[in-house]
């Protein structure tokens, strides 16, 4: 598959890890966050911590727009597909999240509800055009590679003159989610932010361009590099920004030049612009409420707006308290940190975001590198270098490492 | 996050539509995000739309900028934007 | 006078006519339809006789039983439909304990008003998949529920085969240092399926691989008696096969992605969606796992049958308490390949 395959040669990421390893040599440590989900996905799909020297991190960041969808939001979801006659269409991503009651939409759906999954927005139009005498709400979700798409819809409907169709709006933004990781409370506290630098997402730049970003360069002084989404793009991501941090500089680089330019789709962002207005503040799973973070549909497309449309009332439902993905969103902790993960906590039964969808931090972690959290069993081939993520116990026998932070052993 | 393929567009259809192929897959994929969308193009396509045009002049300094690791990197291959 | 003819029969409406709850009550209704459906398609003797139960002779050896329950939508796929995926996967169990299928039952469960054509489709697909295999459906059942209660039609299949002494195969067999292979490419039933689901059509030309396994178990087990495991993977790829095989066997496994067959149509298809390959139903697949020493000539053997041209050798077991399933990627990186959570769904992110 062209402008995949090439992407994802070995050799070159063998190449391109060598180079890391020694532009990173010497004792200082790199904390890098990516922030995009499909970022996580990629690193652990791809075993891209086994390449990297142990003292660049990747800090998985809260880029993943189903983790940060708050329990309350979900719980509407469910109330508007249990509505006599509606059809909810959502992306498959959101219909095995728990919500409250031990609900789902995918149990709503074993109860009768209608929830229909489809691959796009234009499928939910279809849906809408195809059943006349039902009410249809698309359950909107995504950052803003995913609002555009949305936006089409709204304006679609709009021209085909629907009067059943809907749009529950749950779009969040990025730059947003950044600053908010940049001035967390342990930021506060420690008077510093405890990362170094960012891989920026690669589709939401496509939209929104690598311009949004200079604003994080300059005022809190850390490098962006916006990378590609295959896993030499990420690689190749990670040495740029080891070289920024070597030469002192914070800048905002584009890796992945051959789809992200400075100034983005405009007609992507004027579409979004025409359908949608900022909400005030809105809540994030495990970051609770952020302003500026997220978009609702404007009055001039309030038959489209759910949310008007069904007066739905929004509830915030907490997490469990011995939750800790507000700490390891904003990168100060590890899943391996948390007292639930691995034991209460699994993909099967998810406590919190970081767990709910695949590409979060703990799901991430639990599905592709869990093994790194045991001993490295004598007689098998050694993993290159100490591991990412979570601390392992070496080869050559010690206690057990899982929920424990060992050091590793130089 | 966001899910997107690079795929080829291999016609254009009517209503702001393109069939795109990936592999031998073929798919119908909106393009009203993007303009001029030409046979023989390739976009990023994510939830069936195409988002962007890729360039295949920076694809290729990107594979070069790939292969030369190691090298001292030429500071003008790298796009500070 | 009346016109009626003498023993006139109206024939079963094949073309136009509908399941309806007489055809589950054990009247007329429903002996007519077992006769000029499921007699007729089937057509053997054991049928023929009439019972409620079929008498067969077994062959000496140790007895094996298999069944499952086919639940597919949609009922139609390319490359087959949920009739042959029956047989298929049944004969497929039975043969992956190393015996030869002897015998089928079926039991169809139809919800009313599901149109007689397609069912008479499904059935004559169902003969011909047991022909084909050689394997004859020797006795079944069928039940009606009412509309809304089923989901079209069920099947349930079970077989019988027979083990020669001598030959164990089991999921708890595989030993430190065995290699695992594979009959060929992976993913191809899956993608066939969701290529229809509703929502996610794309044009494609791949196939479901259905197919029945047992002949090529037979010249595997001739060429190589020493084999320790054999598993379909069916739903939940290759991935749940290998999990479920390490924990049955309490060793670890590592495969190695380049080494995986997949279809570049498949992996296209798998990239759209969000998919991994690995965890992707196959229905014409197996995984062996034998000896490393005898892994060559076990190769030579599947790729010399029809059902087995593209095996290829994934991985190797080894010791590991934990059960951990890990694969070397492309990349020369190292990841765990888990037990699949959920249903595997496709997603935007």
């Amino acid at each position: 598959m062209k402008y995949i395959d090439e992407f994802r040669e070995g050799d070159l990421a063998r190449a391109i890890a060598g180079a890391i390893a020694r532009e990173a040599a010497g004792s200082r440590s790199y904390d890098l966050m990516e922030f995009c989900g499909g970022h996580t996905h990629a690193i652990s799909r791809y075993g891209i911590a086994d390449l990297l020297p142990g003292n660049v991190r990747m800090i998985h960041g809260p880029g993943c727009p189903v983790c940060v969808l708050p329990i309350g939001r979900i719980d509407n979801a469910i109330e508007l597909a249990q509505r006599p006659g509606l059809i909810l269409a959502t992306y498959a991503d959101t219909v095995r999240v728990p919500a409250s009651k031990s609900m789902s939409l995918l149990k709503a759906k074993a109860r009768g509800a209608d929830v229909r999954m489809v691959y796009s927005s234009a499928d939910a139009l279809r849906i809408a055009q195809e059943n006349p005498d039902r009410e249809v709400v698309f359950f909107a979700i995504g950052f803003e590679t995913t609002t555009p798409p949305t936006a089409v819809a709204i304006r679609q409907a709009r021209a085909l003159g629907l009067t059943n169709f809907s749009v529950f709006c749950n779009h969040v933004l990025t730059p947003s989610a950044i600053t908010n990781i940049l001035e967390s409370p342990e930021v506060r506290e420690l008077g510093t932010v405890p990362l170094d630098g960012f891989i920026g997402p690669a589709h939401v730049s496509t939209v929104i361009g690598s311009q949004p970003y200079e604003f994080f360069a300059e005022e809190f002084g850390k490098p962006v590099v916006i990378a590609g989404f295959e896993p030499l793009d990420v690689m190749q991501a990670i040495l740029m920004l080891v070289r920024q941090l070597n030469d002192g500089r914070a800048e905002v680089e584009n890796e992945f030049t051959r789809a992200v330019t400075r100034d983005g789709n405009v007609k992507a962002k004027a579409l979004i612009a025409e359908v949608f207005e900022l909400r005030d503040s809105f809540e994030w799973r495990g970051l609770g409420e952020v302003p500026y973070s997220a978009l609702r549909i404007r009055p001039a497309f309030r038959e489209f707006d759910a949310e008007a449309r069904y007066r739905i009332e929004y509830r915030s439902v907490p997490d469990n308290k011995a939750c800790e993905c507000g700490a390891i969103l904003r990168g100060v902790k590890k899943p391996t940190d948390c007292k639930v993960f691995g034991t209460v906590c699994t993909p099967e039964n998810p406590i919190g975001s970081c767990m709910v969808s695949s590409e979060g931090a703990c799901a991430a972690h639990y599905t592709y590198g869990r093994f790194k959290d045991v001993p490295i069993v004598p007689g098998e081939a050694s993993a290159a270098g100490p591991s990412q993520g979570a601390r392992s116990s070496p080869s050559g026998g010690g206690a057990a490492a899982t929920g424990a932070s060992l050091v590793a052993q130089p | 996050m966001c899910l997107a393929i690079p795929a080829c567009v291999v016609a254009l259809a009517a209503d702001d539509t393109a069939i795109i192929d990936l592999g031998g897959v073929r798919k119908s994929i909106s393009t009203a995000l993007v303009d001029d969308v030409q046979v023989g193009d390739y976009v990023v396509v994510h939830v069936g739309y195409a988002l962007a045009r890729l360039d295949p002049e920076q694809a290729q300094r990107t594979l070069e900028l790939f292969a030369s690791a190691g090298i001292v990197a030429d500071a003008t291959a790298m796009d500070r934007a | 006078m009346s016109k009626v003819r003498e023993g006139y029969v109206r024939p079963v409406d094949f073309k136009h006519g509908r399941i309806d709850m007489s055809h589950g009550s054990g009247g007329r209704a429903m002996a007519q339809l077992i006769d000029e459906l499921f007699l007729r398609e089937f057509d053997n003797d054991w049928l023929r006789a009439g019972n409620d139960f079929s008498s067969m002779a077994m062959p000496p050896g140790r007895l094996v039983m298999a069944t499952d329950s086919h639940v597919v939508s949609p009922l139609f796929f390319p490359g087959g439909d949920i009739g042959c995926l029956a047989v298929h996967g049944t004969l497929n169990d039975v043969a992956m304990s190393g015996a030869r299928p002897l015998y089928l039952a079926a039991t169809f469960v139809l919800e009313e008003g599901f149109p007689l054509a397609d069912l008479r489709r499904i059935v004559a697909s169902m003969a011909n998949a047991a022909r084909e295999a050689g394997v004859p459906i020797v006795t079944g059942d069928t039940k009606v529920v009412e509309r809304g209660k089923g989901d079209g039609v069920f099947i349930t299949t079970t077989g019988v085969g027979c083990v020669p002494e001598g030959v164990v195969i089991a999921g708890d067999r595989a030993r430190p240092g065995d290699a695992i292979l594979v009959s060929g490419t992976l993913g191809d039933h899956g993608v066939a399926i969701m290529s229809l689901r509703e929502n996610l059509t794309f044009e494609t030309t791949i196939e479901s691989d259905t197919a029945a396994l047992h002949d090529l178990v037979a010249r595997m087990i001739d060429a190589v008696p020493e084999i320790h495991c054999l598993r379909d993977p069916t739903r939940g790829g290759l991935a749940t096969t290998l999990n479920e095989l390490a924990t049955q066997s309490r060793c670890g496994m590592m495969i190695r992605e380049n080494d995986l067959p997949v279809k570049p149509q498949v992996a296209a298809a798998c990239e759209f969606l969000g998919l991994d390959p690995l965890y992707v139903a196959n229905e014409g697949k197996l995984v062996a796992i034998l000896p490393g020493e005898h892994a060559d000539s076990l190769l030579a053997a599947m790729r010399a049958h029809p059902l087995g041209r593209d095996a290829a050798r994934i991985g190797t077991v080894h010791d590991d308490p934990h059960g951990f399933v890990q694969m070397e990627t492309a990349f020369g990186g190292r990841r765990n390949v888990d037990w699949l959570t959920g249903e595997q769904l496709p997603r935007i992110c």
